[in-house]
């Protein structure tokens, strides 16, 4: 089973929902937690795991070969991305901005273009305890998380619980993350930024197709608009995590609830138990 | 004319409200929301929108499968793992062209899509520059160019002294759009150890681009330990810290009621949001 944990908004608590789940079935279910939010990736703070293995990411590039090349174009006609130029009787490639696709290799006439991998980022494997850990980080500078994304989710274990902690945001590396997840659990909080936030994060679900829950984060912190908007759309209220500058503080050391307050693993239990249920159900509501 | 971005790295550490507060205090200014996957900046600045724009962005495939031979060229070339059963997935599609270059029988066609709209507006504090992508779409970064232009182009009609940019969480495709070329960045971070690691990030990224790095250590005093790391960090890397915002009870019902917080707290958070814009105003842009 996949089961992703994202948010729309960033900040309402996703890295701490996903680790301490990941912690709490430790010992019932194999489990594997995969951190997708390559752009700032954090739950390796939280689970502070023993990495085994480091593997570098990379985007194959375009390498042109002058005495082949006849400067007729094509390649930068066909770039969708605007990463191959030609002026004259020079070829620009704009590393930074090329997707891999390999059209222009594909297609030159001349055989003029090769390929050569460019690194992106990291992905590193380990675990804590009887977890397991894969994690990526995105170089700084880069833009495309998409390769390093998809790396990470190379990795998951068809066998085990996976979870993959998204980052945030309504675009391509959220989607990248949450398709093919058999359910996804939003993590919001009770104000008129979590409910925005939220709203969006349900129409990609929708649009996806994945069926999903909320998890209220701080609650108590704001007013009722997410619990209406939930019962209007028929969205399972799944986890109310109340607002408590314990907790706060708490993650401020880098402590997942599960760990600082080991009374809510019974919580993440009931929560894996429900999920279970309507992700078998496989209703989008 | 200054334009400030703010970022944070990590999401939720209080940038919307740091400068929506910014925007009631600043004199003519251009406002503008770079955060453009969730953005939230309208929520406490009631917009009229003037102009609304439909934004474009990748195109995706389409096979026309009455003249598709399913002799399977597309499928081997794409790279995305886009085509299955001899349709276009289009979430998966980054729209290289490719399988329409491939096609013998030219049954692929490349489609615009609209990924989005963006809009100029007013508030009571000036304009407003702001968009919202579509749910599941690609290329913010794009988007994100379109609206700074746009305020770019609105701050120098109006001659103004700022454009104040809210910014994306991340360090990626729209934080790259959000901070290349601003005047400075202002880093907005909690003393959380994951605050840190990604303040870290983003200091980097700063560098990277040579735009100068301010910082604001929002709650600080949920750790006051973390809070002198991120001190001792700033320090080292050049960075120079400008502000320190307590836990506040009223920056939240000022969320809830949809209001910048300094315009109805005099409390220990809004008074430390009005020092930190003096202290902005008065910077320097290297």
């Amino acid at each position: 089973m996949i089961l992703s944990v994202a948010s729309g908004k960033g900040g309402t608590g996703k890295t701490l929902v996903a680790t301490s789940l990941a912690l709490s079935l430790e010992g019932q279910t194999p489990v594997q937690l995969l951190d997708c939010d390559v752009e700032e990736p954090n739950a390796h703070i939280l689970l502070r795991p023993e990495i085994d293995s480091s593997q570098p990411v990379t985007v194959p590039v375009p390498a042109v070969d002058k005495e082949k090349c006849t400067y007729c174009g094509l390649c930068s006609e066909t770039c969708a991305y605007n990463a191959i130029a030609v002026a004259g009787r020079t070829v620009l490639v704009f590393r930074e901005l090329c997707h891999g696709c390999g059209a222009c290799s594909y297609l030159c006439p001349a055989g003029a273009i090769s390929e050569e991998p460019r690194q992106a980022g990291v992905v590193e494997s380990g675990h804590v305890g009887g977890v397991r850990f894969v994690g990526g980080r995105l170089n700084v500078g880069e833009a495309m998380a998409g390769p390093v994304i998809r790396a990470v989710k190379e990795l998951a274990d068809s066998k085990a619980t996976v979870i993959l902690d998204a980052p945030p945001g309504t675009s391509c590396p959220v989607v990248k993350t949450i398709r093919g997840s058999d359910f996804c659990l939003l993590v919001t909080e009770p104000t008129p930024f979590g409910l925005n936030d939220l709203t969006i994060a349900v129409e990609v679900a929708r649009e996806i197709g994945v069926p999903f829950g909320v998890v209220i984060n701080r609650d108590g912190l704001g007013d009722e608009s997410v619990e209406r908007y939930c019962a209007q759309e028929a969205i399972p209220v799944l986890m109310r995590i109340p607002f408590d500058r314990r907790i706060a503080e708490a993650y401020c050391r880098g402590e997942t609830l599960a760990a600082a307050m080991p009374s809510w693993q019974e919580a993440f239990h009931q929560i894996f138990d429900r999920v279970r249920g309507l992700a078998a159900v496989g209703s989008v509501s | 004319m200054k334009e400030i971005v703010v970022l944070s790295g990590k999401g939720g550490t209080g940038k919307t409200t740091v400068l929506a507060s910014f925007a009631t205090l600043a004199e003519n200014s251009v406002l503008c929301d770079c955060d453009v996957d969730a953005p939230n900046l309208h929520l406490l600045l009631e917009p009229q929108a003037e102009e609304v724009h439909e934004f474009y962005g990748l195109q995706v495939a389409h096979i026309d499968s009455e003249a598709c031979s399913e002799c399977g060229l597309c499928v081997d070339a794409c790279r995305f793992d886009a085509i299955h059963d001899f349709r276009v997935d289009p979430l998966a599609c980054e729209g290289c062209g490719l399988c329409a270059r491939v096609c013998p029988l030219g049954a692929i066609s490349m489609r615009d899509t609209l990924a989005g709209h963006w809009y100029v507006s007013r508030t009571r504090f000036g304009p407003l520059v702001h968009a919202r992508l579509r749910a599941a779409q690609e290329n913010s970064g794009k988007l994100v160019m379109a609206v700074r232009k746009r305020a770019r182009e609105v701050a120098q009609e109006t001659n103004a002294r700022y454009i104040l940019t809210d910014g994306p969480p991340g360090i990626g495709c729209p934080v790259i759009s959000s901070l290349s070329g601003a005047s400075m960045a202002l880093i907005v971070t909690e003393p959380s150890l994951s605050g840190i690691h990604d303040l870290e990030r983003v200091l980097g990224l700063c560098r990277h681009f040579g735009v100068r790095p301010l910082v604001c250590i929002n709650k600080y005093d949920l750790s006051e330990e973390n809070t002198r790391r991120i001190e001792d960090h700033c320090g080292d890397a050049g960075a120079e810290v400008v502000g320190r915002i307590p836990f506040d009870p009223d920056v939240n019902s000022a969320i809830v009621q949809g209001r910048p917080v300094v315009e109805m707290s005099d409390g220990a958070a809004s008074r430390e949001i009005r020092a930190l814009w003096e202290a902005m105003a008065t910077c320097s842009v290297p």
